[in-house]
């Protein structure tokens, strides 16, 4: 049985006197234990209302939403349902109850009626899987947006949920902060074996997922691995960026290089050495480097004629996707 | 300002810093009955020196405590001079008089009484807040509150209501001076002399203010939903309060000096000779 399971679900939101906005599409979606996933989608795709379905805030209209199987139209069951599945929203500021650190990390435990003891162990442990234990004592006002964002993390955490649902939780932060945060996550998953989803409209974070959802306008149209990035256009016809080094490799594609889809920027070197070492710069290519105005293109050739040595030795160990 | 969170705590680790918020809030509220029976300036004097002791096994440093006298300096002056000029002794002759004012010498003791008073009220809550976290006096309140709870009396939402408005307090003056600069932006005007003119100046920012409130309101209810809360019902904690043998011991304390000046005061079986120096 899949952990979070939505069944052809239907939302819409009232706006105005009598009229509604469709807010989700029969979305039918599962997600099980252990899972690493992006959801992404533009503004006004339903991405944060499938996060309020999720653990039970609002109610699917038709369709529904199960949890381990119990349905979260159940009022009785949503307590169990959010020990379960525990949300982190984007605003940290909005999510703080008290005005220290650790106290506001009890809160969950606290609320699910655990010893003294157990509700210290967690809180301990939680600001150890966000790295913020020295500020255990601090008031949150003191702390920068990445790590206010690390402590609404922890106190989800400290429930010990099985999925953990990041509804944006790194949209207002800078990028030293959602590189905190994300590494965090990822730790999480690999580490806690506990299951992700991650909201977001970053598609450098979304590409660092083991599986990748797509919302557009209220329906998913996409699901699948990291592979979907070989379909590029599924992306841009959802109206999302593509993260850089796909960018990279479809211009380059487009020149007549061939350099498989990259997700980051290492992958992305690599796979450019092996693909121009490995054969003669085709005459197209070669026409587009000798324009001047083009830097993209410009690097490349200087990277070639570096980096030979290296080029073979990578080549050795490299993986094309 | 945006302190007011940790309020003007000031961390140490003395004794009065240890010390149970319960047994603090309790000795702070038999200490304001106390200043009120205070009659005699050898009164005042002794509870001073208890007050001075308090202060100096706090550790924290006297003039900090001293700050918290700013805010009711003019206060004082202003309550001292008119009790000292509208003063009435039927009996004695007035120091000096200049038409409806006139000085007494009690006057003059009586409005020294009085700034005293006024001090000793303010110093020791100050010394509360100093050595105790807002956190600390909101679930030492919930606890001395707590016997409440069997007449239905929403003790815990009460605490966690005090808790949030502390927690938002510094929140909503950022979003205040936001908006504020938002609207100066706009060309509002905030700094004029005309007080109609300032109030109304501040109703674009009220209103801009009061909804995002809202809004930040129902985003904490999800976050906090979201986060299994469903009210006291089978709520632990995670700091329960532990009173130790000095907490017992300055209560206790306290509660004979509070009997001294009693006896100062009333003067019970004639014990008002250990105030010889009462005037």
């Amino acid at each position: 049985m899949a952990l979070l399971e939505f069944k052809n679900v239907d939302y819409s939101y009232p706006s105005g006197d009598d009229d509604f906005v469709r807010a989700l599409a029969s979305a039918s979606l599962a997600v099980d234990r252990g899972e690493f996933v992006a959801l992404v989608g533009c503004n006004g795709s339903g991405k944060s209302t499938l996060a309020r379905l999720a653990n039970g805030l609002i109610t699917p209209d038709g369709g529904e939403v199960l949890v381990d199987g119990k349905p979260t139209s159940d009022k009785s069951a949503l307590y169990d349902i959010r020990r379960k599945i525990g949300v982190v929203f984007q605003n940290p500021d909005n999510q703080m109850v008290t005005t220290v650190v650790e106290d506001d990390i009890a809160f969950g435990p606290e609320n699910l009626g655990l010893p003294p003891t157990e509700i210290r162990e967690r809180v301990d442990w939680a600001l150890d899987c966000v790295g913020m234990r020295e500020y255990a004592k601090s008031g949150p006002f003191r702390l920068s947006g990445g790590q206010k964002q690390r402590i609404a993390i922890a106190g989800v955490l400290a429930i010990k949920p099985e999925l953990m649902i990041l509804d944006e939780a790194t949209g207002m932060l800078d990028p030293e902060g959602r590189r905190e945060v994300m590494n965090v996550v990822k730790r999480l998953n690999r580490d806690e074996g506990r299951a992700v989803v991650m909201i977001t409209h970053f598609m450098e974070e979304a590409a660092e997922a083991d599986r990748i959802i797509i919302l557009d306008r209220g329906e998913i149209v996409a699901d699948g691995g990291r592979g979907l990035f070989k379909t590029p256009e599924v992306f841009t016809r959802a109206g999302l960026d593509l993260p850089l080094p796909v960018r990279l490799s479809v211009a380059l594609r487009a020149r007549g290089i061939e350099v498989g889809t990259p997700l980051d920027a290492d992958e992305f070197v690599a796979a450019t050495l092996a693909a121009i070492s490995a054969e003669p710069i085709p005459p197209q290519a070669a026409d587009a480097c000798a324009k001047p105005e083009n830097v993209l293109t410009d690097d490349v050739p200087q990277a070639d004629g570096e980096g030979d040595a290296e080029t073979e030795a990578e080549n050795g160990g490299e993986d094309e996707p | 300002m945006r302190d007011v969170t940790i309020g003007q705590y000031y961390p140490s680790n003395s004794i009065v810093h240890r010390a149970d918020p319960r047994f603090k809030l309790v000795i702070m509220l038999m200490f304001l009955v106390m200043v009120f029976f205070c009659d005699s300036f050898f009164s005042f004097g002794f509870l001073t020196f208890f007050v001075i002791l308090t202060i100096a096994l706090s550790r924290v440093p006297p003039l900090k405590v001293l700050k918290g006298l700013k805010m009711i300096i003019i206060v004082v002056i202003i309550t001292t001079v008119l009790m000292m000029i509208f003063y009435t002794d039927g009996d004695g002759k007035p120091l000096a008089e200049w038409g409806i004012f006139h000085i007494y010498l009690n006057g003059i003791y009586a409005s020294i009484k009085l700034a005293w008073r006024l001090m000793l009220l303010v110093l020791m809550p100050t010394l509360l807040t100093l050595t105790s976290t807002p956190t600390e006096l909101c679930d030492g309140l919930e606890s001395l509150l707590s016997p409440l709870k069997k007449l239905r009396f929403p003790v815990h939402e009460l605490a966690l209501i005090m808790s949030i408005a502390l927690r938002l307090v510094p929140t909503l003056i950022e979003e205040t001076d936001k908006i504020m600069n938002a609207q100066k932006a706009r060309g509002a005007k905030f700094e004029s002399k005309n007080p109609f003119k300032k109030i109304k100046a501040m109703l674009p920012v009220l209103i801009p203010l009061f909804v995002s409130s809202f809004r930040r309101a129902d985003d904490l209810a999800d976050a906090m939903d979201s986060r299994c809360y469903r009210g006291a019902k089978g709520r632990t904690r995670m700091n329960k309060l532990h009173f130790h043998v000095g907490d017992v011991l300055a209560v206790l304390l306290w509660s004979a000096v509070f009997v001294c000046i009693l006896f100062l005061n009333y003067n019970w079986l004639g014990w008002e000779f250990i105030a010889v120096l009462g005037v």
